[in-house]
């Protein structure tokens, strides 16, 4: 697992109350780990606040499953 | 109309001196302050360095994790407190008609911690706002009601009420009347409070509001003694299940006491000093009276508000010997805030429910700290001092008062 997979495994186990198990790449935040609305918008600003980068409304809106999260940050996080 | 008569038939508290109903009472019962320097934060830059927190409290052990991160701190003090209130009503969830059990809550201020934490990480950033998407429905006061619903499933009338330091009176007064009026047969009510924060203590320290008796935090807290110097800043929760009596008598449930009145004012004279004649707190007691239908001769005890303030203790018991005369003289009176601090939002439903106590053990708590006599106060008048009184209590009468001129009081009554 990457770096950034280990990284964002961790938020989502933390923001979500998820275990780590749960957490594989085709998981759906809301789907399958239970999020909501407001904990979708929440995971993308621990994204941004733990690799510093600022993911733009139209971008954060097409990431809906953890994989979909992980190629997003390894591609744009510098 | 034919009004329908309200009993509490659940009880639960969080407080600066006991976890539960039963603690919060032997706390009160034994004279127990409940304050101390400050934990929450560093407030050695503070003029006020001590509070009456909540103590040995383990958020998870009530709430899920998940959800706990959710809720600002006063919400959760709001779940604590209902789910002792809830189990010990022993309403069956199942049985009930859901769409006629509300929740009316009460706080002075919602999520002040939330509300401090998010501006200063805004105000500390470049600029860029990145505002936590729970913030807001974390910070407002209705959110406890919110998520009070959505545990228990009561569909009917559902808020917040928000009047400073009555609101958890006004919270009790208008689920009585709802239910009185018909409109439900039970509500989930009182009021919780969190403001030990630094935008709260330092607020109130500007206001000049707060004791700074620094060097002895557990005496800080006296009212009516010569030497007050201002409220101490308390912090918790009481919930009261407030159910229709035929309703309550039908499902066999334990009746603590009977709610028989209550009385809404306002001094219409200053934002935060009280009136000096205390004309808003003498008019509420009187509607109070007649609400319950009852005569000043009937009250045995009235829980005052009695912060320690300078002024507003003396406003207070000139309105209580406006309104009962001679009387005034035979009934006990005590401040329950010199042993919790002034739990704001909280106050009236942790007072209401150290009412229930006393009515039901035959005891009334004292007024703790009392050290210097100060003359504006009638030494007829019997205050309560330092020791808890054995006496039969069939009606106690309880009053709030808050920042805004707000002024609330009920009457309960002994259930026999």
């Amino acid at each position: 697992m990457s770096n950034i997979a280990e990284k964002v495994t961790a938020i989502i186990v933390d923001k979500l109350g998820v275990e780590e198990s749960e957490v594989t790449l085709e998981a759906s935040f809301t789907n399958d780990l239970g999020a909501d609305s407001l904990d979708t918008v929440e995971l993308i600003m621990e994204f941004e606040k733990e690799f510093n980068i600022s993911i733009p409304d139209d971008q954060a809106e097409q990431i809906g499953t953890v994989g979909q999260a992980v190629t997003y940050l390894e591609a744009n996080v510098k | 109309m034919n009004l329908k008569r309200v009993v509490v038939t659940g009880i639960g508290a969080l407080t600066p001196i006991g976890n539960t109903a039963e603690e919060f009472w032997n706390g009160l019962s034994n004279g127990v302050s409940g304050a101390a320097p400050i934990t929450k934060f560093d407030a050695s830059l503070f003029k006020t360095q001590f509070a009456c927190e909540v103590k040995n409290l383990d958020v998870e052990q009530y709430i899920d994790r998940k959800e706990a991160r959710k809720m600002d701190p006063f919400t959760q003090y709001a779940m604590i407190s209902v789910e002792e209130a809830m189990t010990d009503s022993g309403l069956d969830l199942e049985k009930i008609d859901k769409s006629r059990a509300g929740v009316i809550w009460g706080s002075g201020i919602g999520g002040l911690k939330t509300f401090q934490d998010e501006v200063t990480a805004f105000s500390s950033g470049d600029g860029t706002p990145r505002f936590n998407p729970f913030f807001i429905p974390k910070m407002i006061a209705d959110i406890s009601a919110g998520f009070l619903s959505i545990k228990y499933g009561f569909r009917g009338p559902n808020f917040v009420t928000v009047s400073a330091c009555a609101s958890g009176t006004n919270a009790l007064i208008d689920a009585f009347t709802y239910i009185r009026m018909g409109k439900a047969d039970i509500f989930i009510s009182g009021g919780s409070e969190a403001a030990v924060t630094e935008a709260g203590v330092g607020g109130f320290n500007a206001m000049k509001a707060l004791s700074q008796r620094n060097e002895s935090p557990e005496t800080a807290s006296r009212p009516f003694d010569k030497d007050r110097d201002g409220f101490v800043l308390g912090e918790g929760a009481g919930a009261l299940i407030l159910e229709e009596y035929e309703h309550a008598k039908a499902r066999g449930a334990k009746i603590y006491a009977e709610l028989v009145g209550g009385g809404m004012t306002a001094d219409a004279h200053h934002i935060t000093a009280p009136h000096p004649e205390g004309l808003g707190a003498s008019s509420v007691m009187k509607i109070a009276l007649e609400d319950a239908n009852l005569k000043p001769e009937d009250i045995d005890y009235i829980n005052v508000h009695g912060t320690s303030t300078p002024l507003g203790d003396v406003g207070e018991t000139k309105a209580i010997q406006q309104v009962f005369g001679e009387h005034a003289y035979k009934l006990n009176i005590s401040s329950t805030k010199s042993m919790t601090g002034h739990l704001l939002g909280a106050a009236g439903a942790i007072e209401a429910i150290a009412c229930i106590f006393a009515m039901n053990k035959g005891i009334v708590p004292p007024t703790i700290n009392h050290f210097t006599d100060d003359e504006v106060f009638d030494p007829r008048l019997n205050l309560t001092f330092n020791k808890a009184q054995k006496r039969e209590i069939n009606y106690a009468l309880s009053n709030t008062f808050g920042f805004g001129g707000h002024n609330c009081s009920v009457i309960f009554k002994k259930h026999n």
